[in-house]
C-alpha cells in the first residue's frame, strides 16, 4: 500500500512538474467551457422563446443541460484519456528508468496500480473543472445534485476503465506516440461497438454492443445506477490491469 | 556475498549468457570484463531480479534470485548503463523516491539523503533539476541513487562510460571509496579501469566465462618477469641499434630483448628479465657507459589488454613462453612475434 502511494505521488508530480497536467486542464477547461456556454445559452434562448409564446413548458436543467454536457464530456475524455496514459510506461521504457522501479523492492502490481491510480487522480481533478461549471448553475437553479451525482460516478468509473486499458497499452511499447494512438483506437473501439446492435440482433452483435461503454455510460447519465453497468466498468478495470502485470512479467522474460 | 552456479540466459535464437559460475566475497570490488556484447549486462540484470535467468542459480546476500527477488532487490544497489533518472525530477526530490522506494521513511530518509549528497559531492546539485545535469553528475546522482538504502552489493553497469577523463577519475575515486562498505561488482570494456580500481576480475567473452582471479594473479600468470622499456639515443650520429641489441642480451639476468621502435638517432627496446631477477640498475650503467643517452627506462607491466586478448580472443598470442633459465651467457632465442598492445584505451 505504501509503495502504491510512493509511486503514484511520483507519477502526479511527474504530471505537474512537466506541463502535462497543466496543458490538459487548460484545453479541457476550455473546451468543456464552451459546451457549457453553448448548451445554457440554448437553453435560456429556448425558455425566453417559450415565455414569450406564452407557453410555460417544463425546463428542466438536469435534462436539458447536464445530461446532454456530460454525455458530450464522457466522448470528449476520449481523446484526453490517451494523453494521460500514453507515458505511463512507455516513457519509462525510453529513459530506463524502468530499470531502477523493476530492480526495487515492490511488486509489479504495486508498480502498475501506482501508476493507474495517479492517471485516475489526474483525471478526477480534470472532472473536478466541470465541476465549477455547476456550480453556477447550482447558484441561479436547482438541479437535482443526486442525479449528476450518479452521472459523475458513471465518469469516473469510465475513465477508470479505459485509463487501465491505456496503461496496459502503454507498456507494450516505448513510443509514446504508439501508445497514444493505439489508446485512441481502442477508446474510440470501445465507444461505437454498440453501433451494431442498431441494425443487427445476432448474438455477436449483441455481445459486442454489450462490450461498448457507450451502452453503459447513459444509464448513469440518466441517474440510474445498475449493477450491470457497474460490473461492466468494474470488469475492464481489472481485466486492462491484469494484462498489464502479464505485460510486464512477460517483459522481464524476454528483454 | 555473491554465489553464481551455471546462471544461463537464452533468448529466442542467441545465448547471451551461458553457463557462468563465480563467487564473490563480502567488501571486494571486482571487475566485470568483456568486449560489447559479451553477456555483462544481462549477468548483471540477472542478479539484481531484473528478469530471471533461463537456467542455473543466483544468491545474493544469502537470498535466492528466483525464489525472494524482493529480499535481493532489498540489498542490492544498482546503477544501470544509463543512469534512471526522471529528468523533471530535482536531484533531492529524486533521491527522496529512490530512498522512499527503498524502504525509507522519516528521518532515517533524510539522514541517508544527507549523507549521499555529501559523499557523491552533489550538494550544490540538490535543488537542480535533473535534465539540467551534466552527465558527469547524472552519473554521480546515479551512483548516489544506488547506495542509498546503504546496500550490502552495489552493482555497477559501465559506471564510467560516457565520461569525459576527469569526470572518469572521480568517479573511479568514489567506486573505490566506496569499496570499504559494499560488495561491488562493476561491468566495463576499458582495461585500465579494472587494474586500477578492481581487486578481482571476471572476464567474460561471447557469454562464457573466460577468467576470474586477482588482477594481481592474472598478470603474473600471463608473465613471470619483470619487463622494462627502454629508449637509448645518442647526440653524436647513427645509432647502432644492433649492436646495441646485442649489448642489452648480454647483461646478466636478461631472458629477452624486442626491438620495439628504430629511428636513426635512436631505439625503443623492451627488455624482459629472467624470474627473480632485477636489471634495471645494469642495464642503465651499461647504456652510459656506452656513451649512449638513456632517455627513458619504465617498467612495462603486462597490461590487462595483453591478458584479456590472450584470454578471449588471438590464440596466438597466449604461447608467448616465458623463459625459466637464467643462463646469461646463453645464446638468446630469437624475438617471438609480440602481440599489438595498445597503451591507452578511451
Amino acid at each position: 500500500m505504501r509503495n502504491i502511494w510512493i509511486i503514484c505521488r511520483r507519477e502526479l508530480n511527474s504530471y505537474f512538474a512537466s506541463p502535462i497536467a497543466w496543458l490538459l486542464l487548460t484545453m479541457y477547461s476550455l473546451i468543456f467551457g464552451y459546451f457549457f456556454w453553448n448548451l445554457v445559452g440554448y437553453f435560456i434562448n429556448n425558455a425566453m422563446e417559450m415565455q414569450m409564446m406564452g407557453q410555460n413548458a417544463p425546463v428542466n436543467i438536469n435534462e436539458q443541460i447536464i445530461r446532454p454536457l456530460l454525455a458530450n464530456n464522457a466522448f470528449l475524455e476520449i481523446l484526453f484519456i490517451p494523453l494521460i496514459t500514453m507515458r505511463l510506461f512507455a516513457e519509462e521504457k525510453r529513459n530506463g528508468t524502468i530499470e531502477l522501479l523493476a530492480t526495487s523492492p515492490v511488486r509489479d502490481s504495486e508498480i502498475i496500480l501506482g501508476k493507474w491510480l495517479a492517471a485516475l487522480l489526474l483525471y478526477c481533478w480534470l472532472l473536478l473543472y466541470t465541476g465549477l461549471n455547476f456550480a453556477f448553475l447550482f447558484r441561479y437553479g436547482h438541479p437535482d445534485i443526486k442525479t449528476m451525482g450518479v452521472a459523475y460516478l458513471g465518469l469516473v468509473l469510465q475513465g477508470a476503465a479505459l485509463l487501465a486499458v491505456g496503461t496496459f497499452l502503454s507498456t507494450l511499447t516505448r513510443n509514446q506516440i504508439i501508445a497514444g494512438v493505439t489508446t485512441f483506437a481502442a477508446c474510440l473501439l470501445l465507444w461505437v461497438f454498440s453501433w451494431v446492435s442498431s441494425y443487427n440482433s445476432a448474438t455477436w452483435a449483441t455481445v459486442l454492443s454489450y462490450l461498448s461503454v457507450l451502452s453503459h455510460s447513459e444509464s448513469f447519465g440518466r441517474g440510474v445506477l445498475s449493477l450491470k453497468d457497474n460490473v461492466y466498468y468494474l470488469s475492464i478495470i481489472f481485466l486492462g490491469l491484469f494484462l498489464t502485470t502479464r505485460s510486464l512479467e512477460s517483459l522481464r522474460w524476454r528483454s | 556475498m555473491i554465489t553464481v552456479q551455471d546462471l544461463t540466459k537464452r533468448y529466442a535464437r542467441t545465448t547471451a549468457v551461458d553457463h557462468i559460475s563465480f563467487t564473490v566475497s563480502k567488501g571486494q570490488i571486482v571487475g566485470f570484463l568483456g568486449p560489447n556484447g559479451a553477456g555483462k549486462t544481462t549477468t548483471m540484470r540477472m542478479l539484481t531480479c531484473f528478469f530471471p535467468p533461463t537456467s542455473g542459480t543466483a544468491s545474493v546476500a544469502g537470498y535466492d534470485v528466483l525464489n525472494d527477488p524482493l529480499e535481493v532487490r532489498r540489498h542490492i544497489g544498482y546503477l544501470p548503463e544509463t543512469p534512471p533518472l526522471y529528468l523533471e525530477m530535482e536531484t533531492i526530490e529524486y533521491l527522496r523516491f529512490v530512498g522512499r522506494l527503498k524502504g525509507l521513511a522519516g528521518a532515517d530518509l533524510e539522514k541517508r539523503v544527507a549523507f549521499v549528497l555529501d559523499r557523491c559531492a552533489i550538494g550544490d546539485m540538490q535543488n537542480k533539476l535533473l535534465g539540467k545535469l551534466s552527465k558527469g553528475y547524472r552519473q554521480r546522482v546515479g551512483l548516489a541513487q544506488a547506495i542509498i538504502h546503504n546496500p550490502d552489493v552495489l552493482i555497477l553497469d559501465e559506471p564510467t562510460s560516457g565520461l569525459d577523463p576527469k569526470q572518469i577519475n572521480e568517479t573511479r575515486e568514489l567506486i573505490r571509496s566506496l569499496a570499504g562498505d559494499h560488495t561491488i561488482i562493476l561491468s566495463t570494456h576499458i582495461l585500465p579501469e579494472v587494474e586500477q580500481t578492481c581487486e578481482q576480475v571476471i572476464i567474460i567473452n561471447k557469454g562464457k566465462l573466460a577468467a576470474t582471479d586477482s588482477v594481481a594473479n592474472l598478470q603474473a600468470r600471463a608473465r613471470g618477469a619483470e619487463s622494462v622499456i627502454l629508449e637509448i639515443g645518442s647526440r653524436t650520429g647513427d645509432f647502432p641499434a644492433s649492436a646495441a641489441h646485442e649489448r642489452l642480451e648480454q647483461i646478466a639476468g636478461v631472458s629477452r630483448v624486442v626491438r620495439r621502435e628504430e629511428f636513426t638517432q635512436g631505439a625503443v627496446f623492451e627488455v624482459e628479465a629472467s624470474r627473480g631477477q632485477l636489471v634495471r640498475g645494469d642495464l642503465a650503467r651499461v647504456i652510459v657507459n656506452a656513451g649512449w643517452d638513456l632517455n627513458e627506462l619504465r617498467p612495462a607491466a603486462m597490461s590487462l589488454e595483453e591478458i584479456f586478448l590472450q584470454l578471449t580472443g588471438s590464440p596466438a598470442a597466449v604461447d608467448t613462453p616465458v623463459a625459466e633459465s637464467t643462463a646469461p651467457e646463453s645464446t638468446p632465442p630469437p624475438p617471438p612475434p609480440e602481440a599489438p598492445a595498445p597503451e591507452a584505451h578511451a
